[in-house]
């Protein structure tokens, strides 16, 4: 009963969506207040009735009701809740309504706190959200149904599969959609403008915190996803340019663009046309990843259900947005006034630099995830694009990037002063090649230019703290009005300071784990020992052990440093009993120096077994460093300025802004 | 990351032998610079079952069979492009992580410069129309002329 209450609500909520996209449409085109304000209610009840229908589909994973199909496919009774929770999601028809929820939460986010949009914007952008819905409500309903019964109900279920048991995984996909779908928003008001023929400085005002937030998401999301793969695929690589990665890295990489490009359209009036077409790239990008990874192109953990109508249906629907979207902007945007003129050499020229290169390294990623789909579909040859193509056409557009980062906020707007902020930055510079140049020193070995990689993350770290001390004059005036000037700086420098910083923490963990791994692979016998990175690991032998749904055979290792006894680890290899299927544990012991990391593998001749050492330099500073730019988002988010909405322009047309609310 | 499901299939598939891991003790090389070299000719190579996968990586039987044939080539003293030239000619190209320049991979290689070269000549094209129209400033009307000495005449 409460399944076919989920999936009514959910059909009634695709009929509210209907309602949702033409009213507001029909209201803004015959000037109709009433119609137009049907959008709020709609838009909320939309939400509400998915939430109904998400709290139904959970409802029956909780309480393991194998008469619902993707229930029993999906889960089964001795599975821990946690995972019966996050099995929700863990399958496609659950996933496509996690999608379908946070796009409604969304909606009617605007909804709710949109009271001082201008009526016409909010009822243009609720209904291209709402249209949105529709698409995707439809997908839902006709080739995904998530409350399929299946008759006689089967005693337990086929289980989750054991790499997707694991706690980063359980919250990767909510995060990630986050910030898939938090990018609707923008595509949304970007339209929504395009349908109006008008933008200003409030349309960015409005977009850029739902578009820092969906920002904040993704990369959470994909740090959780790079994190998991490195405990749990058992060798310690943290990134794999994989295609399903890639998926959800061009949306970050649009998406860190747009947020730049939509600060020189607020604060400047500026770039007006370039960051809609950037809105629309950026959700389209999420849309495609959504197709890459729900239409069974690419095999993987992810591609749950492989169905060609599927996968015809989602094209439909990315060809129909991203298509139309791109139509009404070439229409329209010519009739968008450029405003704000800058010289080359200005925060704003910065500022399209950074965007000229983010674009561009976001297209490099495109064309090495779908040139090799598009060439085997056209002509039928295979090739493999694989890390070292990425790494090759990427980074050198990701290391220029990084060397002229720290300029950007130190120019002024409108004509910035190179040479000044060159000056300024000359201690960060000094303080970068120092460091690269130490390293090098105390290395004397390969690879030549991994410390001035690290010198390029200390110069990110250093230059962002520079424009703060900068900015408070710490050189120039006493510690107590330093005080009163760090205290009256915005919270958004504090945001750009954590961002910038916390990008720095991620170039020196890459960089460093990259160059100076150490590895050791052995068939060590019990009573035997290994040495790496000054550690001295003693093999104790394996013990077989249980779990709640599993059983694993844990190997035993005792690490000594210098003497002193450091801890004990114990790495295993767990065998699913329901799930039929294998997980290697690894068993991590972490120091700020990096993390020394043990795999255990089978059983060799002789009573050995097969054994993975290493030791993975600073390598936490990768995640650590996407949690400080997560903080640095959210930090920006809670800047006063963006709250409160933007100042209605004195003149504008009259309209009964409080009959239309 | 997802290959790994692929992994446990293929090697559920081709072998009864539960999964080990990538490379395996026995197969390490007694001298580390050819060793080392093995370790960077592996890691281009793709293990044929996987999913974007190089064999370095991959624990299928498939790929160690790959890691042995290329560390026997290395112990007869073959170069590492005669090594790679010789798994290329048995599987083909798609064994390459890393595509040749080649007719049809042309585009893969120079589309991302051609992009970044198109969003600089849109920059500096955006900038020149822009500088031009701050020129030619639309002289005032008549009215407006009247308007504003009236505005000047009030101050």
């Amino acid at each position: 009963m409460i399944a076919e209450t989920g999936h009514y609500a959910l059909i009634l909520a695709l009929g509210v969506a209907i309602l949702q996209t033409v009213l507001p449409l029909w209201g803004t085109r015959t000037r109709d207040p009433e119609l137009m304000a049907i959008a709020v209610p709609a838009a909320q009840m939309q939400f509400l009735l998915i939430a109904l229908a998400f709290g139904a589909l959970m409802t029956a994973y909780i309480t393991s009701d194998f008469s619902l199909a993707t229930v029993w496919q999906n889960s089964a009774a001795a599975k821990p809740l946690l995972y019966k929770i996050s099995g929700v999601w863990g399958n496609h028809e659950g996933s496509m309504v996690l999608w379908v929820l946070i796009l409604a939460l969304f909606g009617a986010a605007v909804a709710t706190f949109g009271s001082n949009l201008p009526p016409e914007l909010r009822a243009n952008v609720l209904a291209v959200q709402g249209s949105i819905g529709v698409a995707f409500l439809l997908f839902i309903v006709m080739t995904s149904n998530p409350f399929l019964r299946l008759d006689p109900a089967p005693l337990d279920g086929n289980g989750l599969n054991p790499v997707l048991q694991d706690p980063a995984l359980a919250f990767h996909p909510p995060f990630l959609y986050t910030g898939y779908v938090g990018f609707s928003m923008a595509f949304s008001f970007a339209v929504a403008a395009l349908i109006d023929g008008r933008i200003d400085a409030a349309w960015a005002r409005w977009v850029r915190p739902w578009t820092l937030l969906a920002w904040m998401c993704l990369t959470i999301g994909i740090a959780m996803g790079s994190w998991w793969a490195y405990y749990e695929l058992g060798w310690g690589g943290f990134w794999f340019w994989d295609p399903v990665e890639n998926a959800s890295f061009m949306p970050w990489l649009a998406g860190t663009a747009l947020l730049h490009s939509a600060l020189v359209m607020e604060k400047r009036d500026a770039l007006k046309v370039w960051t809609l077409l950037l809105a629309i790239i950026t959700f389209s990008l999420s849309l495609m990843g959504t197709f890459l990874v729900r239409s069974g192109v690419l095999t993987s953990v992810h591609a749950f259900a492989v169905d060609p109508a599927r996968g015809a249906f989602i094209l439909g629907i990315m060809g129909l947005f991203i298509g139309g979207a791109l139509t009404l902007f070439t229409w329209r945007a010519p009739l968008l006034k450029q405003g704000g003129i800058f010289a080359p050499i200005s925060r704003e020229g910065a500022l399209v630099l950074n965007n000229l290169l983010l674009t561009t390294a976001c297209a490099a990623v495109f064309v090495g995830t779908l040139y090799p789909l598009l060439l085997e579909s056209l002509t039928g040859e295979k090739i493999s694009v694989g890390a070292p193509f990425f790494n090759l056409t990427f980074a050198p557009l990701i290391v220029p990037l990084i060397i002229v980062l720290p300029f950007g906020p130190m120019l002024a707007w409108k004509r910035g002063d190179a040479l000044g902020a060159a000056q300024r930055l000359t201690a960060a510079a000094a303080v970068a090649l120092i460091i690269a140049v130490a390293i090098l020193a105390a290395t004397k070995r390969g690879p030549w230019l991994a410390p001035f990689g690290i010198g390029l993350g200390v110069w990110l770290i250093i230059g962002a703290l520079t424009e703060i001390a900068t900015r408070v004059r710490v050189f120039e005036v006493g510690p107590a009005e330093v005080w009163r000037r760090l205290r009256n700086l915005p919270r958004s420098a504090f945001g750009t300071l954590l961002a910038h910083g916390g990008l720095g923490m991620c170039v020196i963990g890459i960089v460093a784990t990259t160059a100076w791994r150490e590895e050791r692979i052995l068939a060590l016998k019990p009573g035997e020992a290994a040495d790496i990175a000054g550690y001295h690991l003693t093999f104790d032998g394996v013990a077989p052990r249980q779990g709640p749904n599993y059983r694993e055979r844990v190997g035993l290792f005792s690490v000594t440093r210098s003497g002193a006894a450091v801890a004990s680890l114990e790495p295993s290899k767990r065998e699913f009993t329901v799930e039929r299927n294998s997980t290697t544990e690894a068993a991590i012991h972490v120091s700020w120096r990096g993390d020394l990391y043990v795999v255990v593998g089978d059983a060799l001749k002789e009573g050995a077994y097969s054994v993975r050492i290493y030791f993975n330099p600073l390598v936490r500073l990768i995640w650590l460093g996407a949690v400080v730019m997560f903080m640095g988002g959210a930090v920006s988010l809670s800047d006063r300025r963006l709250r409160v909405g933007a100042p209605r322009r004195a003149g504008s047309r009259a309209m009964p802004a409080k009959a239309a609310a | 990351m997802r290959r790994w499901l692929f992994a446990f299939l293929a090697a559920a598939a081709f072998s009864a032998a539960t999964p080990a891991l990538a490379v395996q003790p026995d197969e390490i090389l007694t001298d580390p610079a050819l060793e080392a070299r093995a370790r960077a000719i592996s890691a281009g190579l793709r293990c044929l079952v996987c999913q974007n996968q190089s064999i370095d990586d991959s624990d299928a039987p498939l790929a160690r069979d790959l890691r042995i044939l290329v560390r026997d080539r290395l112990k007869a003293g073959d170069s590492d492009k005669k090594i790679i030239d010789f798994v290329v000619a048995r599987y083909g190209e798609f064994v390459l992580l890393k595509p040749r320049f080649e007719p049809h991979t042309m585009l893969l290689w120079l589309a991302t410069p051609i992009v970044g070269l198109a969003a600089i000549a849109m920059v500096v094209l955006a900038a020149r129309r822009r500088k031009s129209e701050a020129n030619q400033a639309v002289p005032l009307s008549k009215s407006e002329q009247q308007k504003l000495k009236k505005l000047l005449d009030r101050a």
